[in-house]
Order: structure tokens, then C-alpha cells, then sequence
């Protein structure tokens, strides 16, 4: 069979179950389907995204404006950030005839404060802002994923200072943060400050620094034979010592970009100077779709899939029956439903509960009126009473009285009759003695 | 603070300077896609006899089917099945993973009615794993199984399209690509070809069935190539298994007494044609739009209806630019607030009630105690006028006694003076 390179294992694996290879007695012509799918990419345009981290003054914008010739927005920033900032463009580049939408993510600030505990969360927001944006637009019901402007970071350049010695703590806090949400790739800044040997000690020292700490960088593909070469080679090299500069100098008879000193010109594009052409190469030239596709296929599943974790989505119930996607969303939607139900009940309950309690109290207190009520009629009663019983003794008293004055005044005119007719009777008589 | 590039924003062009390099990128992509393989699934749809087993062959140069792996006219079922053979196919270090899927038996029957539903409930179960697999929390590889292209066989009656042709066409143009073919082209001539076609696309316009539209393209000379081949719809088509020697040439073809029918000469047949557009052109763009198009529709119908349980359709208008998620946010919100109104209606009344309860006791409390301020000063009033009763008594009484004690003592005075005049002798 012609052109069998790959191995037989493989061909299994991406036939599927029952595919049987058969031979073609002719050409077909499918073989334009690489074309085919290229001529579709490059009418829709690409897309890159990438995120420069770093303290203030490492030279992060020259180094973006040397690395894609031209000059970027921006200037230069002050250092006295209260926090992390990021600040990012857009920009629509066009080599031969491939349109290119770059997007430029800067850190500003990084390094700056203090206390630099919390520096490293605004750069993860950011990040995982993206993720989520992507995220959002991929579970809507009506979406259009093939025309969405992907924001998502493919490459996240790590600045480190040209100290000579060893990494900073605040370097491996922040990589150690971001390894799993982004491709890291760790480049030494402003390296015209470091000597050669130092250079080369530099560089084993942060490589073992990261793996002693367990830093996850990219590292570049080496499983495509065309390209498994010069990649393993780039990563040996890892971190790239990196120089930027705009100006340029004339050297021999061009017109070459450098940086100009007393004792000499550091060249940027001269592989002897620094390593800028090595990382042209493999961030650009070779690996920028690879960058993509990590970053879609491993850091956006692994937030995606932490997400709908978080909101409770399974793949499988507890039988081990794979949910559908009808399934699941059914599930939430009941439970959600059913939530806001017992919400509104509760709510209910309480109100009931509330009128219960408070018909209870003023039933009491209607109860407690109408015994003080009685209590006062009882007394009014008694006072009503005594009044009685002191009038009745009154006028018993006075009928006594009465009575006793009738009495008096009969013996009184009784005796007056008596003895004026006494008196009279002696009046006669002694008129009758005469 | 962070500022997120909006979609909206506008980008600002440059212009470069010099070698970037990322006009490389096509090759990446190129040889990552080389790297992956391709797949596409073929669906083959008419009648039996009409030449589709040799039409598949002939497209792919191989023998797909053969006496190993009979076409569908051999495997005619009872009622209408949908059958796959997947076969993998490589040619300049591109591989292909093709699936083509056929139905024995559609057409066939005395009753064809329904026999588009398995075709239906196949492509739709194609796309509801893919719905699935891609809304896994753990997502693999997911292999692209759904139909990208259907060709229908059209008899070659040089009429028009049967009824059967028209129900099928318009119950799968939008769940799939479909591409009507003239079969057994052959047994027409050029004019008949000719009528045949103006009749079977009026006929597609007509009934407002929408199959398979080539993409514009900006390129001038695309276009004009997209203008003859739309220009040739439906195509028609010829097969064949057997190569045969014409002039000198090892040309695939048809034998009659009369002359050879090639299958790959543009003056026979549209065969050529047919193979460059769906092979060598456009198979990309038909698995786009499968894609783009056909599945989203699919995906976008199957969640609005989880979602939107039997709610009016007429609400969900502005609801199907969100997730299903984002949407029950959304009314997890408008519930709270729901609850705050209804809550606050609920403590309104509550306290409204309450109010006037307490006001009624209020007022029943006011008005016992006047009732009972005023019996008080009933009796009160009582009380006095029995006092000043009383008092006129006393005082009535200290009079009375009074004027009884100085009528006794003038009593006592008289009878003391009368005492006193008897013993005088006053008394004879």
C-alpha cells in the first residue's frame, strides 16, 4: 500500500469501529481537502490573542512591536499602579494574504505595589472572563460560534527581569497560577544585561526552578514529524533571552534593528545576540495554530468542565447511565422550578403564620378589655349598691324622723289642746269662780 | 478592573514593516488538518435500480460496493432501512473516513408513505449524538458522524418529479444538504436532458424546496464556474464499474451496440462535474453548512423546546439568544422580584388588617369608657344629691330638735311656772 506512514495502530484508532480500508483505482481527488479547508481559514481570517505579564519596564511593548514590525498603541506607564490593570487592543494585521485580528493583552502595574499577594488575581479574572464570554456563547440556544470573536488567550508571554540569579517569588506564585488556565511561555527580558555564561546559568536555574515548583510551560509539539525536529531543539532553549528595539542601526550596509551601546550593538535578529529570532519562529512561524488548539482543546475544557461541575451537571446519573442533554437540563430546570415553587410556599407559610399569631394577640387583647369591662361594671354595680342601701337607710332615717316629728307635733298639739283647753277649762273656771 | 475586548470594538489596522511570519499559518493549519484526517458521510437516497451503488463506485473509484458488500437494490428489506459502510480511503497522504449511508427499500413499496421517517429519525439521532457528545462535562474527541450530503436519484422519466421525490425533497432540505441527481442519464437525449431539468427545477421552485446552494465567492473566475454548474441543476449522471478501451483510451463507460456512454466526458453526462463539486471543491463548505446551518437549527429547536416547557412560544422570541442557563437566571430573577412585589403586597394587607383591628378595639375601648365615665358621674351625681339630701335632713332634723328642745323647755318653763303659780295659789 503507497504512502502508508502512518502506523497501523493509528489507522485503527481514526477508522473508527468497521471501517475497512479500500483501495482507489484511480485519483479521486479528495486529496484537495486540505486546500480546501485551508482556502475556508484563510477567507474567514485567524485570530491570536496574547497576554504579556511582566513588571513595569521589562521592555514588554517593544518587544510586541518588534516581534509583529510595527509600532502599537501605548505609552509607557509609571509604576505607581495602586493594582493590576490590564489593557488590551485589538489590531488587524495583513501579511501576503492572510488577515490576521491580534489581539495584545498588557499587564499594568504587575509588580508595582507592596504587597503583591493579590497580583496574580486580576491577570486569572481575566483569563477565566474570556473563557466564560466563549463559554456563554457556546450554551446559548441560538448561537453563531463561527462567526464569534474568539478573546480566549492563546499565549501568554512571562517576562522575567534579567537578575542573572533565579526567579523571582512573585514569578513562580504567578506561573503557578496561570499554568493551567493558559500556554506559558517563559522568555528572559531585556538580556542584554546578561553575559553569555551568565545567560546559560540563568537558564538552567529558572528551568529547574520551575520543575522543582512544578510549573507547567508549553512546550512545543513534537508528535508531527515535519515539525518534531526544530521544535524539540527550541525547547531545549527554553527560556528565550530576548532583546526589542525599533531603531534602527546601520550595520555593514543595512539597516538593521538595534540597540546601540559604547561597546558595541546588540543586533535583535542575530541568533549570536539574542534569542528573538528563535522565538519569532516558534510563537509565529510554526506553533501560533498549535497555541490555539491547546488552548481550545486542554485550558478551555478544563475551565469549561470545572464550571459546569460547579453547577451541577454530571455526565452520568448515579446508575452510571449517561445523562442526555435533554436529560439534564430537564433535571435543572424541574429542580429549579421546584425551588422557586418552595420559595413562594415558604413565604406563604410565613404570612399565614404571622396572621395566626397576631389575630391570637389581639384576640387577647380584645379578651382582656372586655374583662376589665366587666370588672368595672362589677364594681359601678357595687357602688350602685351601697348607693342604694345609703339611700334606703336615709330615708328610712327620715321616715323615722317623720314619723317621730308626726308624733311629737300630735303630743305637742295634743297637749297643747289639752292645755289650752285646760288652760281654757281653767280659764272658765276661774271665770266661773266669779 | 479589567476591560475585555468587546466584539464590538473596532480593531485598527496596520500595516507591517517587515517579515512577520504569520503568513504561515495556512501551512499550519494545513498540516494539522493532514495530521487529523478528514471524515464525510454520504447519504445515497431513490429508488432501487437507479444505478446508486454504481454511481458511488464510479464517484470513488473503488468498489465500495461489491459482491462482499451488495448495494441496496441487492439488500431490499421489508420495510425501509438505513444502512451505513464506513471505508476508510487514502490518496496523497490524505485520509478519508467515508461513511456512506443508503436505504434499501425507500421507494419500493405498493404504500410508500411515510418511507422518508427512517431517513428522518437517522439523520436526527446522528445529530442528537453529536448534541450530546458535545454537551458532555467530559468531552473526547468527538467523531463527526452527521450526514453532510444527501443525493437523491431522480428516475430518469423525462417528465417531472414524483410525488414522492417532492415529499421526500421538502421534508430533508433543512436537516440536510440535498443534492437531486437525473440517474441513468443515458437513457436521455441531450434536448430531452434538457426539458427534463427546466421541469424538475421548476418544479423545485415551485414547491419552495431548498437544496444544496454553492457559496458565492469573490473570485471572478469561481464565480463564473459556480454560474455554469448552477446553470446544469440537477445533474445527470452515469455510472459504471467496467472500463472499457475507446480510441485508444482506458475510458469507465456504458457499452451499446451504438457506442460507448463515458461516464467522465462532459458531452454524456454531468458525472465530472458532480465529482469535482462534491469532491474536489465544495465537500469542505458541505460539511460547513451541515454544520453551521443543519445542526444548529436541530440544536436550537431541540433545547428552545426543553427550556421553554410548553411556555407561549410568543414570549420566547428574545429568550433564544441566551443559554439555557443564562435564561433561568434570568427568570430566577424575575421570580425574586416577583416575590419582593407579592411580599410587600401581602405586609401591605397584613397591616392594613391589622390596623383596623386595633382601630375597632380602639374605639370599643373609647366608648366603654365613656359609658363608664358617664355611669361614674351618674352616681356620683347621685351621690351628691343623696348628700345634700341627707344634709338637708341633718339640718332639718338639728332644727327640729332644737326648736323640740326649746319647746320642752319652755314645756319644763310652763309647767315649772305653773308649779310655781299652784303653789303660789294660783290655784283656788
Amino acid at each position: 500500500m503507497p504512502e502508508r506512514t502512518m502506523a497501523a495502530t493509528e489507522i485503527a484508532r481514526q477508522a473508527g469501529e468497521g471501517a475497512r480500508a479500500v483501495p482507489l483505482s484511480g485519483h479521486v481527488g479528495f486529496d484537495s481537502m486540505p486546500d480546501q479547508l485551508v482556502n475556508k481559514s484563510v477567507n474567514h481570517g485567524f485570530c491570536f490573542n496574547i497576554l504579556c505579564v511582566g513588571e513595569t519596564g521589562l521592555g514588554k511593548s517593544t518587544l510586541m512591536d518588534t516581534l509583529f514590525n510595527t509600532k502599537f498603541e501605548g505609552e509607557p506607564t509609571q509604576h505607581n499602579q495602586p493594582g493590576v490593570q490590564l489593557k488590551s487592543n485589538t489590531y488587524e494585521l495583513q501579511e501576503s494574504n492572510v488577515r490576521l485580528k491580534l489581539t495584545m493583552v498588557n499587564t499594568v502595574g504587575f509588580g508595582d505595589q507592596i504587597n503583591k499577594e493579590d497580583s496574580y488575581k486580576s491577570i486569572v479574572e481575566f483569563i477565566d472572563a474570556q473563557f466564560e464570554a466563549y463559554l456563554q456563547e457556546e450554551l446559548k440556544i441560538k448561537r453563531t460560534l463561527h462567526s464569534y470573536h474568539d478573546t480566549r488567550i492563546h499565549a501568554c508571554l512571562y517576562f522575567i527581569a534579567p537578575t542573572g540569579h533565579s526567579l523571582k517569588s512573585l514569578d513562580l506564585v504567578t506561573m503557578k497560577k496561570l499554568d493551567s488556565k493558559v500556554n506559558i511561555i517563559p522568555i528572559i527580558a531585556k538580556s542584554d544585561a546578561i553575559s553569555k555564561s551568565e545567560l546559560a546559568k540563568f537558564k538552567i536555574k529558572i528551568t529547574s526552578e520551575l520543575v522543582s515548583n512544578g510549573v507547567q510551560i508549553y512546550q512545543f509539539p513534537t508528535d508531527d514529524e515535519t515539525v518534531a525536529e526544530i521544535n524539540s531543539t527550541m525547547n531545549g532553549h527554553l527560556p528565550f533571552a530576548v532583546v526589542g528595539s525599533t531603531e534602527e542601526v546601520k550595520i555593514g550596509n543595512k539597516m538593521v534593528r538595534a540597540r546601540q551601546y559604547p561597546w558595541g550593538t546588540v543586533q535583535v535578529e542575530n541568533e549570536n545576540h539574542c534569542d528573538f529570532v528563535k522565538l519569532r519562529e516558534m510563537l509565529i512561524r510554526v506553533n501560533m495554530e498549535d497555541l490555539r488548539e491547546q488552548t481550545h482543546t486542554r485550558h478551555y475544557e478544563l475551565y469549561r468542565r470545572c464550571k459546569l461541575e460547579e453547577m451541577g451537571f454530571k455526565d452520568t446519573d448515579p446508575d452510571s447511565k449517561p445523562f442526555s442533554l435533554q436529560e439534564t437540563y430537564e433535571a435543572k430546570r424541574n429542580e429549579f422550578m421546584g425551588e422557586l415553587q418552595k420559595k413562594e410556599e415558604e413565604m406563604r407559610q410565613m404570612f399565614v403564620q404571622r396572621v395566626k399569631e397576631k389575630e391570637a394577640e389581639l384576640k387577647e387583647a380584645e379578651k382582656e378589655l372586655h374583662e376589665k369591662f366587666d370588672r368595672l361594671k362589677k364594681l359601678h354595680q357595687d357602688e350602685k349598691k351601697k348607693l342604694e342601701d345609703k339611700k334606703k337607710s336615709l330615708d328610712d332615717e327620715l321616715n323615722g324622723f317623720k314619723q317621730k316629728k308626726t308624733a311629737a307635733e300630735l303630743l305637742q298639739s295634743q297637749a297643747q289642746q289639752a292645755g289650752s283647753s285646760a288652760t281654757l277649762k281653767k280659764d272658765k273656771e276661774r271665770k266661773n269662780f266669779f | 478592573m479589567i476591560e475585555r475586548p468587546d466584539s464590538a470594538v473596532s480593531s485598527v489596522a496596520r500595516n507591517l514593516e517587515g517579515y512577520v511570519g504569520f503568513a504561515n499559518l495556512p501551512n499550519q493549519v494545513y498540516r494539522k488538518s493532514v495530521k487529523r484526517g478528514f471524515e464525510f458521510t454520504l447519504m445515497v437516497v431513490g429508488e432501487s435500480g437507479l444505478g446508486k451503488s454504481t454511481l458511488i463506485n464510479s464517484l470513488f473509484l473503488t468498489d465500495l460496493y461489491s459482491k462482499d458488500y451488495p448495494g441496496p437494490s441487492q439488500r431490499i428489506k421489508k420495510t425501509v432501512q438505513v444502512e451505513q459502510s464506513k471505508v476508510l480511503i487514502k490518496e496523497g497522504g490524505v485520509q478519508l473516513t467515508l461513511t456512506i449511508v443508503d436505504t434499501p427499500g425507500f421507494g419500493d413499496a405498493v404504500d410508500n408513505s411515510n418511507c422518508w421517517q427512517p431517513v428522518i429519525n437517522y439523520i436526527d439521532s446522528k445529530f442528537e449524538d453529536f448534541l450530546n457528545a458535545e454537551s458532555r462535562v467530559n468531552r473526547r474527541q468527538m467523531p463527526d458522524n452527521r450526514v453532510h450530503c444527501c443525493l437523491y436519484f431522480i428516475a430518469p422519466s423525462g417528465h417531472g418529479l414524483k410525488p414522492l421525490d417532492i415529499e421526500f425533497m421538502k421534508r430533508l432540505h433543512d436537516k440536510v444538504n440535498v443534492i437531486p441527481l437525473i440517474a441513468k442519464a443515458d437513457t436521455l437525449t441531450p434536448e430531452e436532458c434538457q426539458l427534463f431539468k427546466k421541469q424538475i427545477m421548476k418544479e423545485i421552485q415551485e414547491h419552495k424546496i431548498k437544496i444544496y446552494e454553492f457559496p458565492d465567492t469573490e473570485d471572478d473566475e469561481d464565480s463564473k464556474l459556480i454560474r455554469k454548474i448552477k446553470e446544469k441543476m440537477p445533474l445527470a449522471v452515469v455510472g459504471s464499474n467496467v472500463v472499457i478501451e475507446v480510441n485508444g483510451r482506458k475510458v469507465r463507460g456504458r457499452q451499446y451496440p451504438w457506442g460507448v456512454a463515458e461516464v467522465e466526458n462532459g458531452e454524456h453526462c454531468d458525472f465530472t462535474v458532480l465529482r469535482n463539486m462534491l469532491i474536489r471543491t465544495h465537500m469542505q463548505d458541505l460539511k460547513d453548512v451541515t454544520n453551521n446551518v443543519h445542526y444548529e437549527n436541530y440544536r436550537s429547536k431541540k433545547l428552545a423546546a426543553v427550556t421553554c416547557n410548553g411556555v407561549d412560544a410568543t414570549k420566547n422570541k428574545g429568550q433564544l439568544t441566551k443559554s439555557p442557563l443564562a435564561q433561568m437566571e434570568e427568570e430566577r430573577r424575575e421570580h425574586v422580584m416577583k416575590m419582593k412585589k407579592m411580599e410587600t403586597e401581602m405586609e401591605q394587607v397584613f397591616e392594613m388588617k391589622v390596623k383596623e383591628k386595633k382601630q375597632k378595639l380602639k374605639d370599643s375601648e373609647a366608648e366603654l369608657e365613656r359609658r363608664h365615665e358617664q355611669m361614674k358621674k351618674n352616681l356620683e351625681a347621685q351621690y351628691k344629691e343623696l348628700d345634700e339630701k341627707r344634709r338637708q335632713f341633718e339640718e332639718e332634723k338639728v332644727n327640729w330638735e332644737t326648736h323640740q328642745r326649746i319647746l320642752e323647755q319652755q314645756k319644763l318653763d310652763a309647767s315649772k311656772t305653773m308649779e310655781k303659780n299652784k303653789k303660789k295659789g294660783k290655784i283656788f
